[in-house]
């Protein structure tokens, strides 16, 4: 498929494309979907190291006197007591219309003070969200007390992930930034200095693996991604594509927006409950989502492992005998399985782990074993 | 690959053997673009296709592809092998990684397809 010239493209688009990255439109954005091939890059990521160009991930900045009280107001999280140095998986909702809708999932993190003294925060939303959570945050925003800024073009983000992304990365920065990046416990955040280049350092990922994830200058970015490739190519890194941050984040069970977690989806049905702080809070939507929890009802999200290697995709229809029981939101072949795995939302009455299932592939049914999530966990002993 | 051959826009080749019966697979243009591939279907031998119409399907760890019959006639023999053995595709595609062998109906529908040349600027003008 040719890929139109009016597609947003990273810092990297020059190197995707130099280095076979076949290039495709996801979000709007010219993106390399993979180099060569999806399984290899999954399997370096899980053996080794991958580095993936999520650049298009939307990065929003807060600050001001009334930052924090400003999105403690508008995010499922508590954002109120928020630790410097603290990242929380939160989501963003609305309640312009009838009924609230979720707009996107993020991640807010607090960054060190300004030099006044007054919060800095920062949100990481999805390429395909980012416009309207930046119109719909830009509407609520109060006439004084809080800046607002999209910095997705000024600034570039890799990650990095696999059991040696943390030798790749520390191995690019002194011995005093190093053993920072090192300490750092799952989602927190610090600053360093990452191949000569001043990065926010955040230990999260996408992919069930250890790992971070490093914001530059644009200008920084092609720099840093070639440092890191020289240095991570001995170890088994590979340069990895879009096609195997979905399979890694699939058999990490980790839901995507506008698959498992749409508009209207009770987070509670999909094993978010976590994601929602409902204790004295006032978000857009708080009421409705303290009712849902209270009376659980409609389908809920769970893991389906085929025998197979043939897999069902999003939208196939999911039963139980003759009966429809949900349908597949993800699927794919799952590289570090060997067999295809899907998500789905069914019935509560079929959801029970164990449960067989047939997932109608084209008009054939492949039987799939309802699986608890995720489908793959890292071995935490090993790091 | 070998100057005997026709293609189909869909990429299937096919190869004249004797009596009425045509050997086809899929190229290898075809192949590296859907790369890991998992999954093959084929049809049963007896099955009767129609030019054009799907006869399998290939499925990577992206996409589901089908197959397309670049002639019509009876499936008459089936590469069963190939499904448990997926790399063959890559290693061989013109040769062992045949995928089916079709009686045709109508010889006249070889003269429908690409010869080498053709097809191959037609893929040199696709991205993959």
């Amino acid at each position: 498929m040719p890929v139109s010239s009016t597609l947003l493209e990273t810092p990297l688009v020059g190197w995707h494309a130099a280095h076979g990255g076949r290039m495709v439109d996801f979000a709007g954005w010219r993106m390399p979907v993979q180099y060569a091939s999806i399984v290899e890059e999954h399997l370096a990521t899980r053996r080794a190291a991958g580095v993936f160009d999520v650049s298009h991930m939307g990065r929003l900045t807060i600050g001001g006197a009334g930052a924090v009280d400003w999105l403690e107001s508008l995010l499922t999280r508590r954002v109120s007591g928020i630790e410097i140095g603290r990242v929380r998986y939160t989501l963003v909702t609305s309640d312009a219309g009838d009924r609230p809708v979720v707009l996107d999932d993020a991640l807010v993190s607090r960054d060190t003070d300004a030099p006044d003294g007054t919060a800095r925060l920062a949100l990481v939303v999805n390429a395909s969200n980012r416009e309207r959570v930046v119109a719909w945050l830009t509407s609520r925003l109060p006439r004084t007390g809080v800046t607002f800024a999209d910095r997705t073009f000024e600034t570039a983000m890799i990650a990095v992930q696999g059991p040696l992304a943390m030798t790749a990365v520390c191995g690019l920065c002194k011995p005093a930034d190093a053993t920072r990046i090192q300490s750092l416990g799952n989602y927190r955040a610090t600053s360093a200095v990452v191949a000569g280049h001043p990065a926010a350092v955040s230990r999260t990922g996408y992919t069930g693996e250890d790992g971070v994830e490093l914001v530059v200058d644009a200008g920084a970015a092609v720099s840093l991604w070639e440092a890191m490739y020289a240095a991570g190519e001995s170890l088994g890194m590979r340069a990895c594509g879009l096609g195997a941050r979905d399979t890694l984040r699939l058999e990490a069970g980790m839901p995507l927006y506008g698959h498992e977690l749409r508009e209207e989806t009770d987070p509670s049905a999909i094993g978010l409950d976590l994601a929602v702080n409902l204790e004295g809070r006032s978000f857009p939507g708080a009421s409705h989502y303290a009712a849902l929890r209270n009376h659980p009802s409609g389908r809920v999200r769970v893991g389906l492992r085929f025998d197979s290697k043939r897999s069902a995709r999003e939208g196939d229809a999911v039963m139980l005998g003759e009966r429809q029981v949900g349908v597949v939101t993800s699927g794919s072949f799952a590289p570090t399985l060997g067999t295809a795995i899907a998500m789905a939302m069914v019935d509560r009455d079929a959801a029970a782990p164990g449960t067989i299932l047939d997932g109608v592939i084209r008009d054939t049914r492949q039987p799939a074993t309802v699986t608890p999530l995720p489908f793959y966990q890292r071995d935490k002993q090993r790091a | 690959m070998a100057a005997d051959l026709k293609f189909a826009k869909t990429h299937e080749w096919v190869r004249s053997e004797a009596n009425g019966v045509n050997t086809v697979g899929i190229s290898s243009y075809a192949v590296e673009a859907l790369t890991d591939l998992v999954f093959m279907q084929l049809p049963p031998v007896g099955k009767k296709v129609k030019a054009g119409e799907s006869f399998g399907e290939i499925e990577s760890v992206k996409a589901v592809s089908d197959l397309y019959a670049p002639i019509s006639g009876e499936i008459v023999e089936v590469n069963t092998a190939l499904p448990g053995k997926l790399e063959t595709l890559g290693k061989d595609p013109y040769g062992e990684g045949w995928v089916v062998r079709i009686k045709a109906d109508n010889p006249a529908e070889l003269d429908n397809l690409l010869d080498r040349g053709a097809y191959e600027s037609l893929v040199g003008s696709q991205p993959h």
